[in-house]
């Protein structure tokens, strides 16, 4: 390829970003932003993928059918999407056998959220209401991402995300309605998720050196303190509402600046947990990889199948 | 050593025809052993298996493309499970942001 | 897509299609006759709907415990929703069963505070999973009886167990049909697989006449037009499992049936150790709050 033509494929992508129109899978992109978008979608997906497993822990102990139903529901849309996220990852030239082998490995990564235990039943509302809410904060300008297989599953996910949110208040709401051990627990599961939830829109702005590319190339479209920031200043009154206490002192409304002001984020903590050092860490990669490996006699005897049976119909 | 991670099974689009009088559109993909196994993965995932929903499969590898064809994925949910429904959580108009 | 507020740009206008908003949802039992029919005893209507109910109860309890360990991620999103399904035939069930008896026990009350001597699924489904192959197995033979059960429920006298029961054939339909095919592609694979499939019907087996022994209420109830007599299945139920193995390049097990109790088994409420940890599982949180509301 000649420097000329490089240079009209790039000044044709940069024409696509700027226009806010959409890149497609076979238009070219630049590497590095195949490469960014290639890691995001896969720890995206990863994370729906190993997020199935601290709420998949109550669906045997839900103490009612119906939130048995909607919890399991739940669970298999999380699936759901992983799938949704993988297949888009694999029109930028991804497999999906590949990315499954770096989340088993350890070297790539997924929200650290998951990594927190899953102590009572409240801590599936809490899910719901604090980690769903703050993913849909997150997720939500994702719709507008410039890669479009991305930007359209996102606009699935956050609908059903949505409700999953739902779900979760609505849960949370029927238990302040019920014992007092009740409510002690979804106060307790609060305390526990609160801070975890802030953590999961990333360090702050100064400190998070991807950001400015990602906003260019308009895959990122807010940054990681704005979307803190509009999180704290929805949730806080929906606290309000469900009569719970959210667990920061500094926590005030400020007038100038017309959001809350919240207390300081323990980052060593955050960072602990993203080197793979979280409470439950190394049981969710275990946990994934053990799956893997053993459904791998599975996979290969439906390829063993599908093998010969094709070779039959070539035959005849 | 690549041969073996590759992924075993082989990539398969999706399209649905959501309701008749409609075409078919491409909702995304997914893996499959068989043709018959890809049917019944994109019955469970891209439309929970509502019934009157017609699918094509076809095996990724199999297609010619001169640009790309992707188009938003709508389709209705299974009616008979509820709780898939967002109206169906009793939320009170007085909770923000719901 | 406005970015002041998420949620208002998550269900902007024009996704009717997808969620329905406001649409009626399809209740199984719309325009059906929900009192009980005459000349029947309650009790006895009531114990046959906590049989086909704990059953379905009871398997779904097992598939979930499929999820996150499922083979590939597909089959994650297949699992559930045959677990989904049979926990909604089994609220159905077991709402029924509540009503018949008089007492307006709720789904709820008879999942979570009967006891384990009280429910009356067959054995077959409260075993542990083993592996894909072993679980499999289990499906297969479970949902071919099962469906072969429910399309003549569907004829019954009871108004809602023949609504009930005409929903699940749909489902049902699914459920075995996943289980043959993966039944064939285990038989018929990988000789490894091959011998995993076989070994997982092979373990099965000894558990597949209990599904044929009728219990006296379904007999009595099944004389009534009410019940299907699950003795007249067995015909149906071998050649669908011949139909299958064959495919599968599998031999239909040769293995004598497991003992009861005194002649006693699931239908009477005489389960295998493994039920009490089901149970156990199943009850520990909403037993934990007897008094919540959840």
């Amino acid at each position: 390829m000649t420097t000329t033509e490089l240079s009209d494929l790039e000044r044709h992508f940069e024409r696509t970003i700027e226009h806010d129109l959409r890149v497609e899978p076979r238009d070219w992109v630049p590497d590095e932003y195949r490469a960014t978008l290639i890691r995001q979608i896969a720890q995206h997906a990863h994370s729906e993928i190993i997020g199935m497993q601290p709420e998949g822990n109550w669906i045997t102990r839900a103490p009612s059918l119906r939130r048995k139903a909607i919890l399991l529901a739940k669970v298999q849309d999380e699936a759901g999407h992983g799938l949704y996220l993988y297949s888009a990852a694999e029109t930028l030239g991804a497999d999906r056998g590949e990315l499954t082998q770096r989340l088993i490995s350890g070297k790539q990564k997924y929200s650290s959220i998951f990594n927190y235990p899953t102590l009572t039943f409240a801590d599936v509302g809490v899910i719901g209401w604090l980690v769903d809410g703050a993913a849909i904060c997150n997720q939500v300008p994702l719709c507008r991402c410039s890669y479009g297989p991305y930007a359209r599953a996102m606009i699935r996910i956050c609908k059903e995300e949505s409700f999953h949110q739902r779900q979760g208040y609505e849960l949370l709401m029927t238990m302040m309605r019920g014992t007092k051990a009740q409510r002690q627990m979804v106060q307790d599961a609060t305390d526990r998720w609160w801070w975890p939830s802030l953590m999961m829109f990333g360090p702050p702005d100064g400190d998070s050196p991807n950001t400015a590319q990602s906003m260019a190339w308009k895959v990122k479209r807010h940054t990681n303190d704005e979307l803190r920031q509009r999180f704290v200043d929805m949730t806080v009154p929906q606290a309000e509402a469900l009569g719970v206490t959210l667990p920061d002192a500094d926590l005030a409304w400020n007038q100038e600046r017309a959001s809350y002001d919240f207390g300081e984020i323990d980052w060593s903590e955050f960072k602990q947990v993203l080197r793979g050092n979280g409470p439950c860490s190394a049981q969710r990669v275990a946990h994934r990889k053990r799956a893997h490996d053993e459904g791998a006699w599975v996979r290969e005897a439906a390829a063993a199948h599908a093998r010969k049976h094709r070779e039959a119909v070539a035959v005849a | 050593m690549t041969e073996q991670i590759k992924h075993e099974w082989p990539l398969y689009e999706v399209f649905v025809r959501s309701k008749r009088g409609l075409n078919h559109v491409h909702v995304g993909s997914l893996h499959a052993a068989d043709d018959e196994m890809a049917i019944r993965h994109a019955r469970d995932l891209y439309t929970r298996r509502n019934e009157g929903v017609s699918i094509w499969v076809v095996r990724a590898a199999d297609i010619t493309a001169s640009s790309p064809d992707e188009k938003d994925p709508f389709f209705a949910p299974s009616a008979d499970k509820v709780y898939r429904h967002p109206t169906f959580y009793d939320i009170p108009d007085t909770v923000p942001h719901m | 897509m406005s970015f002041d507020n998420a949620y208002e740009a998550v269900s902007e206008a024009n996704d009717e299609a997808r969620w329905a908003f406001g649409t009626g949802f399809e209740d199984p039992l719309a325009g059906v006759d929900t009192t009980l029919p005459t000349g029947v005893d309650g009790e006895d209507l009531a114990a046959y709907c906590l049989m086909l109910g704990d059953d379905a109860l009871i398997a779904s309890h097992r598939l979930q415990e499929w999820c996150t360990h499922a083979p590939e991620l597909e089959d994650e999103v297949a699992l559930a929703n045959i677990g989904l399904d049979l926990l909604g035939q089994a609220r159905l069930l077991l709402t029924r069963a509540g009503k018949a008896e008089g007492s307006e026990r709720s789904e709820d009350a008879l999942a979570f505070f009967r006891d384990e001597h009280e429910f009356r699924n067959v054995r077959l489904t409260e075993i542990p999973n083993g592996d894909f192959a072993f679980s499999i197995a289990r499906l297969l033979v479970f949902a071919t009886w099962r469906l072969a059960l429910l399309q003549r429920l569907a004829d019954s006298k009871d108004p809602v167990l023949a609504a009930i029961a005409a929903k699940g054939v749909k489902e049902v339909t699914y459920h075995r049909d996943y289980a043959a095919q993966w039944t064939v592609r285990l038989g018929d694979g990988t000789d490894y697989s091959r011998k995993r499939m076989q070994t997982g019907l092979d373990a099965v087996w000894p558990l597949v006449d209990e599904l044929f022994a009728p219990h006296p209420i379904e007999r009595q109830l099944a004389d009534a037009g009410i019940a299907v007599d699950p003795a007249g299945l067995r015909a149906e139920f071998d050649d669908v499992l011949a139909q299958v193995c064959t495919a599968a390049t599998l031999t239909i097990p040769d293995a004598p049936p497991r003992a009861g109790v005194s002649g006693r088994t699931g239908r009477d409420g005489v389960h295998t150790e493994d039920m009490g940890f089901l149970i156990a599982e199943l009850q520990s949180v909403a037993r934990a709050h007897p008094e919540a509301t959840w």
